[in-house]
């Protein structure tokens, strides 16, 4: 197990490098912008000479893994917020996405997995074909709708809710507030409607696997009752894939969604990558990208792993 | 074995089909093939059926919009009529369509809404009654209801609810017009009998706004009034019977005046200053009066118009990466399942680092490089292509890997078949059902992402020519609570697309996969 273990991460640090390196290169490659301004322009330009963005490119990218090695250094930021570490930039803007995709996490769980276990046992009832409706159509509308409608409702026509989050500033200076609190509850309505349908649909398939299989027969035969058996055993079983599902949803909590933060302006780390471009913050946009990359390769290993620990019958890396 | 047989003399034995010659007996039915299996299976879904029939009107409505507006193509577009409400001349009778929007007003701006009507009527400063304004056909409220009266101290104020035809809202503009237009506008006028040019409006303080061409009758603090000798003035309220004292510009004879003269030398350059009716000024310029089904959007683009090029590009962005993906993924599985071993390994890594980076950063990464080079369509592309083919193969590769070894591929290998042939002629057609099942999938995925990225500014699709429904949902973003059209169309149109395409690709893997076959029944 620590064998194959290592031997993931190895591999996933060797992907890191490839990806970071051609991800690297070609942001580098991009025409940098000067302000208007110039004597702010003669200044940053200075800065950049200092810190050898006119080198080579593969002499640049030398220096990049060096600063990070040393001083975990990822760049600085020169327009979204002058001359402050790129790496800081994003730690700053973490914690909106965290809080408003951890919500919505707690949030849909519960309700996904039990609407999905329920649709599992009343299977070709119209409980089910309900569910199973309500599924096809909540996965497949994309997500900006759903904040929409969100809006129209909660917003617009019932006046329930603010339009958008309220800054830091608005709602007494903390993230934990109950104001903000109060604020992100339309984001993380928006957000959970796929999430919801998409756990419903998952928990369904596979609790409507193990319903069927043999050791419920045996399960029943024993003596247990339907209800023991669905949950000392079928449930049991169909948490194999679904646990390590949910541990990539908790990962994917960082990443945010780009559209919800867009909308309902949420100071998050999609809204830095958005913004990144627009200003041509290099620097800023490298960082964003590097950690997306991380976070997606973080995904993979650790579902993989994850599946070692819960299913005793998956034994790693065995030949 | 204790059983005795009887014994039979030989002569009883003789032969059944002596003298007759046997021939397989042919089939007296049609033989089901793997496609038309999965195509009655497909019959049977009913849901991908109706979602099937769902797709083809949503392209026969992007590929006939255009055709079936003979009158301007989508490039027609009109600054002033922007953001406004569907309204379809052949509808507007049943009251569905009719351009207009349900609003509540104050009294002065139901007088100010009602007095458009009447001074259009107005055109030679004659002094048009409030009922024949009511019946103008430029009369731009299709329904006053009745008033709610609000006491605050002794001041009574009234409010209404109304529906109002936003394109006939736009009232009068200032126009600035050259002297041959002028004569041309001149001469419509005579010849189709409607009104273009009215009087121009005093700039005494009677008038509020003096930008503000719908501002004709004498108003103080935007309340009309009535005026008397020696100055004094009467506040009029709404009913029947108003009489809205018009402020027209007017010679020493009381004749009023319909231009201004502004600069400009010469009889030919001359410029004048008119007030034009903007609903007739419109039907001049174009030919016809303003009719578009589904409205316009925030830039006066025809919104059906504006869709249906939507529509085409997504589905054309999504079949093309569908198809190539489709041909790549399908050449590179193959190569990898059918000689696995260092190869496999190989191309294994290679893909799996593909697959690991962000599509989000690579769409980006093309945009900002190349799209100012090659455009922004077929920079998407590239982005899709560049990573999407690897489902595809890694799909590929796992059918490979199940049929190679089994004995059919061994007999045509024994029989000396080279290694294209076996690929291509007898592996292939095997995984072909999964592999078209997960092209159809591709086409949602592809939509939906390509309308976030259109969305979210990073591929900008917002000119004249192309647009995409992710653009049209970005530009109503911010508006669109005042102006619900243009948020609902492109949004019940994608998520149209999203169902329907997701159920039309359920019910093709259903349809593929034969170990289905004969479940429903």
């Amino acid at each position: 197990m620590t064998k194959y273990v290592l031997k993931r991460v190895l591999l996933m640090f060797f992907t890191f490098m490839v990806i970071m390196t051609i991800e690297f290169v070609l942001v580098r490659l991009l025409p940098r912008e000067l302000p208007t301004d110039k004597t702010q322009a003669a200044a940053i330009a200075s800065r950049w000479e200092a810190l050898g963005y006119n080198e080579p490119i593969m002499t640049q990218f030398g220096i990049y893994l060096k600063n990070i090695v040393t001083k975990w250094d990822f760049g600085t930021s020169w327009y979204i917020a002058f001359r402050k570490p790129a790496w800081d930039v994003l730690i700053d803007r973490l914690l909106p996405t965290v809080l408003v995709n951890l919500y919505s996490l707690v949030f849909s769980i519960p309700i996904g997995i039990l609407l999905g276990i329920y649709a599992a046992i009343r299977k070709n009832k119209w409980q089910d074909s309900f569910i199973s409706t309500m599924v096809m159509l909540f996965v497949s509308i994309p997500s900006y709708v759903y904040a929409f409608l969100v809006q129209y409702f909660l917003y617009f026509k019932l006046g329930w809710l603010p339009l958008q989050v309220y800054s830091l500033a608005d709602a007494g200076g903390s993230w934990f507030s109950g104001k903000m609190f109060y604020s992100m509850i339309a984001p993380v309505l928006a957000l959970s409607f796929g999430e919801i349908a998409g756990l419903c649909r998952f928990t369904r398939a596979e609790l409507t696997e193990t319903l069927t299989s043999d050791y419920m027969l045996l399960a029943r035969t024993k003596g247990l009752s339907r209800a023991q058996a669905t949950t000392r055993h079928a449930l049991r079983n169909a948490m194999v894939p679904i646990l390590p599902m949910l541990i990539s949803s908790f990962i994917g909590i960082l990443g945010g969604s780009m559209i919800i933060e867009q909308i309902f302006s949420i100071p998050g780390v999609g809204q830095l990558y958005l913004k990144s471009i627009q200003l041509f913050d290099y620097d800023v946009f490298m960082m964003d990208g590097v950690f997306y990359t991380f976070i997606g390769l973080l995904a993979g290993i650790v579902v993989d792993i994850s599946y070692g620990f819960i299913d005793p019958r998956i034994r790693m890396g065995e030949r | 074995m204790s059983e005795k047989i009887p014994s039979i003399p030989r002569e009883k034995f003789s032969f059944v089909h002596e003298g007759e010659r046997l021939h397989d007996k042919q089939f007296d039915d049609k033989p089901i093939s793997y496609f038309k299996d999965a195509w009655i299976r497909f019959r049977k879904n009913h849901a991908s059926v109706v979602a099937t029939v769902i797709i083809a009107l949503i392209i026969l409505f992007a590929f006939l919009m255009p055709l079936l507006n003979t009158r301007y193509n989508a490039r027609f577009m009109d600054p002033y009529y922007a953001k406004k409400a569907p309204r379809s001349l052949a509808l507007r009778p049943l009251g569905i369509a009719d351009g207009g929007q349900s609003r509540a007003f104050s009294e002065k701006g139901l007088v100010r809404a009602v007095a458009i009507g009447i001074a259009a009527e107005d055109w030679d400063a004659h002094g048009a009654t409030l009922e024949e304004g009511l019946e103008s056909y430029y009369q731009p409220m299709l329904k006053i209801g009745d008033p709610v009266e609000k006491r605050a101290g002794k001041n009574i104020t009234r409010n209404y609810t109304g529906r109002i035809d936003v394109y006939l809202e736009t009232g009068f503009l200032y126009q600035s017009v050259m002297q041959a237009e002028y004569d041309n506008i001149r001469a419509w006028e005579e010849e189709t009998g409607k009104h273009v040019l009215y009087p121009l409006i005093e700039d005494n303080n009677y008038n509020a706004d003096p930008q503000d061409a719908n501002n004709w009758y004498k108003t103080k603090k935007s309340v009309p009034v009535s005026t008397r000798e020696g100055g004094k003035a009467k506040e009029l309220s709404y009913e029947p019977g108003l009489v809205l004292e018009d402020n027209y510009k007017r010679d020493a004879d009381g004749n009023p005046i319909y231009y201004e003269f502004t600069g400009g030398g010469s009889l030919a350059t001359a410029q004048y200053k008119v007030r034009v009716l903007y609903y007739n000024y419109y039907i001049y310029k174009n030919g016809f009066e303003p009719d578009y089904i589904l409205g316009t959007d925030s830039q006066g683009y025809d919104l059906a118009l504006r869709m249906a090029g939507g529509i085409r590009l997504s589905l054309l962005v999504a079949v093309c990466v569908s198809v190539i993906n489709f041909i790549l993924g399908a050449m590179y599985g193959a190569v990898e399942g059918y000689y696995g071993g260092w190869v496999d390994m190989t191309l294994e890594r290679i893909s799996d680092i593909l697959a690991d980076v962000p599509f989000i950063i690579v769409a980006t990464l093309f945009q900002i490089h190349l799209a100012s080079k090659l455009g922004a369509v077929p920079c998407l592309l590239f982005a899709y292509i560049v990573t999407g083919w690897i489902g595809t193969a890694s799909r590929v590769r796992t059918q490979f890997y199940r049929f190679k070894n089994q004995e059919y591929v061994m007999a045509a290998r024994t029989l000396g078949a080279r290694d294209r042939r076996i690929i291509w002629k007898h592996i292939f057609p095997n995984s072909l059902g999964t592999i078209i099942t997960s092209c159809a999938l591709v086409i949602p995925g592809v939509i939906n992402s390509e309308s976030m990225l259109s969305f979210l500014g990073i591929v900008k699709l917002g000119s004249a020519a192309t647009t995409s429904l992710g653009t049209l949902l970005a530009d109503a973003a911010s508006i669109w609570t005042n102006y619900p059209h243009l948020m609902i169309c492109p949004a019940v149109v994608l998520s149209l697309l999203m169902i329907c395409f997701n159920l039309f690709g359920n019910g093709l893997r259903d349809a593929f996969n034969p170990s289905l076959r004969g479940v429903e029944e």
